[in-house]
């Protein structure tokens, strides 16, 4: 992303690079969004799975399945019908859920926010233990604390995650009754709070309802751990190779030499330099959780996107896939960007 | 998948270790709430609804002009909107006498017209569960004629031709035929006669009303005030959507739910014995059959096929993985439906199957099978390869998700095809005008919906008549003698191997009282559960 201009002589005004940088963004944004809707919708097109049926269902005459194979455009050339796909998905119409039959955009601003609470919470968890855990692994290196993250590093990493999530509700929800069962809220709290951003626990905050906080907390906290858990996995594991890295190089000897204080030397100088490479495996987990991880998504009966995409798949319902699809690209682009412009403000040669 | 339900397996088995948990939690005394997978709901339309989960809710909001009764379904149809009826001299005319007191939840008293237009409406929109009643000669074109209401009280329908009267009334009981209040969706009608709006709203006369309904989520029903019978004891139902039956049985074990749906054989095994939770068994209407393509030179040998129906398992599968599940049942019609065969003929005995497999002269046959990546289908389907097997039959699995197989099916390009049948509506014809009826078999016929077109099968003209017979014959007693007739000889001479009926265990709190599946016939009846 480095401008090959930058550094030769005087950098150009700053108002007059924005909007080309804008510029050059939007169109690198749109391409892929674009490239990404072209390969899902061929996919779907050339999956051995006729869409007609998905709709009619199996009882349906010819003349009942002729018709459908009309409305829904399928006798016009393949890049016609895409075209008009995209043409309609620019005004913001993703067409209507066969499985569902809600309009797409609708189920994916129900479903969306249901991930995003809990991909956030799972990730905060996974941040806030597991980057402090992979440093002291690799600074007390072969002692009790890094065979502790080198275990749960290798349970997280080979465990299966449903059977995790349902031994996690057996012992927390069935026998010790510390959380509250699956889905996101409790029968008697439903619709008590209006829906401003769909994330439950920021909602209840905002109405000041602490009784309905409380069970959407006791609700999410558990399969919130257990994704977290799964990212602390690997968060640790990558910190603890990216730092073990920077404490064998030769600034860090000589930062000892000149006898900084350890504290120092390890977050000051070493923590420092690894938070850029740090920034990306974040952002990769936290992308991977915003996908949806339908195991737990099933066991939790948490109404998220994983879900949503694969159960849409399954039954062939090509316009959720495609809807979800472009939620998923956008995160990645956006997280992308993100981490861009985290580079350039942790790491001074990208500036 | 099978790896995952391997390892599921595992952690089932890992939670069936575990004691049994005390209930920690009452659900409340006014509501049933209720775990089940519901993900399969598309609309709550009556006019459109064809899932089951959509049966369930269609059914308890909206009344038909004739419905079941719960406490004895087995005594059929019974008067609901229609107090009586008489059926014209020549057969084709059928006069309901609407009862006066019935209200909608709107408050509109409910009337013939919107009888009329509920019926016309449903013929309009032409969804797919229209066809039963278009079978009766209504079209677009003709329904505001032969579907009429001379007065507030009076429901005429004009049938093309004489038709049995319990065959017509059989299919007023299914869902399409539930009455709208015609004042209500016109006023929300837009340009699809009210079916986006009806998608997830209701205007129904029934004992409860829909108060919300969240794909994927949950459905909420609330009594309806204006309901004409008797209140309901439970006034709120929630079912929410749990999917892992796992899950389920967490949940009603610690008496966060009332009724489990789902649970899975092993799960079931885990509650026996518990004193909080009872079982409740009753038979489906969907039945786990294979049929043959008869464009295969092989399987057109009906030597080959009546091999085939000897070398298969049927107790084994029915005691071993689909124990509780499914019963052994060797007729086209499910047990509880009007001429049901009980008796089964077949019975696994692989010499007598590789005697007429000697006869037949075919050695060495290699055929296909299309089976759905469901567990069920192919614990069946791994059995039937093993068996078939033992014969000189080997096969091969072409395993795919619901909608690939059924694409082959509808193109007949299957040698066999494994799966599941419901009936469309609670009536004999329903299914032996799908296996037994097939008046032309080329292929540009396109008769995709009969399963007998889809397996090639040119059915006798003898049966082809008796299946046409059988729905115009007026005393139901002949008629249901003429179900079994067709039945048994379907049974020796079709290219299709009928194997089980399917038990559905419903796992409740041992205080829900009344919980009635809807047997073979019909959906639940939330209206007649108290606790």
């Amino acid at each position: 992303m480095g401008d090959a201009t930058l550094g030769k002589g005087r950098p150009a005004p700053l108002l007059a690079r924005w909007p080309r940088k804008a510029l050059s963004l939007v169109v690198t944004v749109a391409v892929t969004l674009l490239g990404l809707l072209f390969v899902t919708f061929m996919i779907g097109r050339v999956m051995p799975i006729d869409p007609v049926l998905a709709v009619i269902g199996e009882r349906a005459t010819q003349a009942q399945y002729e018709a459908a194979y009309q409305a829904l455009g399928l006798d016009r050339p393949l890049l016609v019908q895409f075209f008009s796909y995209v043409g309609e998905v620019l005004q913001g119409d993703f067409g209507r859920s066969l499985r569902t039959g809600q309009p797409v955009a609708q189920d994916i601003a129900r479903v969306f926010p249901a991930t995003l609470e809990l991909a956030t919470l799972g990730t905060l968890i996974g941040v806030s233990i597991g980057v402090p855990l992979g440093v002291l692994a690799a600074v007390y290196r072969g002692s009790w604390i890094d065979q502790i993250a080198r275990i749960l590093g290798l349970v997280g990493y080979s465990m299966p995650i449903f059977w995790l999530g349902l031994m996690g509700l057996l012992l927390f929800y069935g026998i010790l009754g510390w959380v509250s069962g699956p889905g996101r809220l409790g029968v008697f709290y439903q619709g008590l709070v209006p829906t401003r951003t769909g994330l439950l626990l920021v909602d209840s905050a905002i109405a000041g309802d602490w009784t309905v906080f409380r069970d959407a907390f006791s609700h999410i906290i558990l399969p919130a751990s257990i994704l977290g858990y799964f990212s602390l996995a690997y968060i640790s594991r990558m910190t603890r190779s990216f730092m073990l890295e920077q404490l064998s190089s030769e600034y860090v000897t000589t930062a000892r030499v000149k006898g900084l204080s350890e504290w120092h030397v390890v977050w000051r100088h070493a923590f420092r330099n690894i938070s850029v490479q740090l920034i990306t495996v974040i952002a990769l987990s936290y992308a991977n959780l915003l996908e949806g991880s339908v195991l737990t998504e099933i066991i939790f009966a948490w109404p998220g996107l994983g879900n949503y995409i694969t159960t849409s798949l399954l039954a062939n319902d090509m316009n959720a896939v495609l809807g979800g699809t472009v939620v998923i690209g956008t995160i990645f682009v956006c997280l992308n960007i993100l981490s861009d412009i985290l580079y350039r403000v942790f790491d001074p040669r990208a500036k | 998948m099978m790896h995952r339900s391997g390892l599921k397996a595992a952690a089932i088995a890992a939670l069936m270790g575990a004691t049994a948990m005390p209930a920690l939690a009452d659900t409340p005394p006014n509501m049933l709430i209720v775990a089940s997978a519901i993900d399969d709901l598309i609309t709550l339309d009556p006019a459109e609804a064809f899932e089951f989960s959509a049966g369930d809710v269609v059914d308890n909001v909206y009344e038909k002009l004739v419905s079941f009764d719960p406490t004895d379904l087995e005594a059929g149809y019974q008067p609901s909107l229609a107090e009586s009826w008489e059926v014209s001299e020549d057969g084709t005319e059928i006069t309901f006498t609407l009862a006066e007191d019935h209200v909608f939840a709107s408050g509109n008293p409910v009337t013939a017209n919107d009888a009329a237009y509920s019926l016309q409406r449903a013929v309009k929109l032409d969804k797919t569960p229209s066809f039963i009643l278009t079978q009766f000669g209504f079209t677009a074109d003709n329904v505001e004629e032969r579907i009429t209401a001379p007065d507030e009280t009076t429901l005429v329908l004009t049938l093309d031709q004489p038709y049995a009267v319990s065959f017509v009334l059989n299919c007023l009981t299914a869902t399409i035929a539930s009455v709208v209040d015609s004042e209500t969706v016109m006023a929300n009608a837009g340009d699809d006669m009210g079916n986006t709006w009806l998608r997830n709203n209701s205007a129904g006369s029934g004992p409860y009303m829909l108060q919300s309904w969240t794909p994927d989520e949950s459905y909420i029903l609330q009594a309806n005030e204006n309901y004409s019978g008797e209140a309901p004891a439970l006034p709120r139902i929630v079912v929410q959507h749990i999917p892992e039956s796992a899950t389920q049985r967490l949940q009603l074990e610690r008496g966060d739910i009332d009724v489990a749906r789902d649970l899975s054989p092993s799960d079931i095994a885990g509650i026996e014995g518990s004193e909080d939770i009872k079982v409740m068994d009753e038979l489906r209407g969907r039945i786990q059959y294979w049929g043959a393509n008869q464009k295969s030179d092989v399987l057109s040998n009906p030597q080959v096929i009546e091999a085939m129906k000897w070398a298969t398992d049927y107790q084994g599968m029915a005691d071993s993985f689909l124990s509780g599940q499914y019963n052994v049942h060797q007729a086209f019609l499910p047990e509880t439906f009007l001429g049901a065969m009980t008796d089964t003929p077949y019975s696994f005995d692989i010499e007598k199957a590789q005697a007429l497999m000697d006869e037949s002269g075919v050695e060495d046959a290699a055929i296909s099978m299309e089976v759905r990546d469901d567990q069920i289908d192919l614990g069946i389907a791994q059995s039937l390869q093993n068996t078939w097997g033992q014969i000189g039959i080997e096969v091969e699995l072409n395993v795919g998700t619901g909608a690939q197989t059924l694409d082959v099916y509808r193109s007949r390009q299957h040698d066999i095809y494994l799966g599941a049948w419901g009936p469309d509506y609670p009536d004999p014809n329903t299914n032996a005008g799908t296996f037994a009826y097939n008046p032309d078999n080329s292929d540009e016929a396109q008769l995709t919906g009969l399963l007998a077109w889809r397996n090639a099968w040119a059915v006798p003209e003898a049966m082809n008549e008796a299946t046409q017979a059988a729905v115009t014959e007026q005393d139901t007693e002949a008629r249901a003698e003429q179900y079994m007739a067709l039945q048994e000889e379907f049974a020796q001479t079709a290219p299709f191997g009928i194997m089980f009926q399917q038990v559905e265990q419903n796992a409740m709190r041992s205080e829900v009282e009344g919980w009635v599946a809807g047997g073979s016939i019909t959906s639940v009846f939330y209206w007649a559960v108290s606790k």
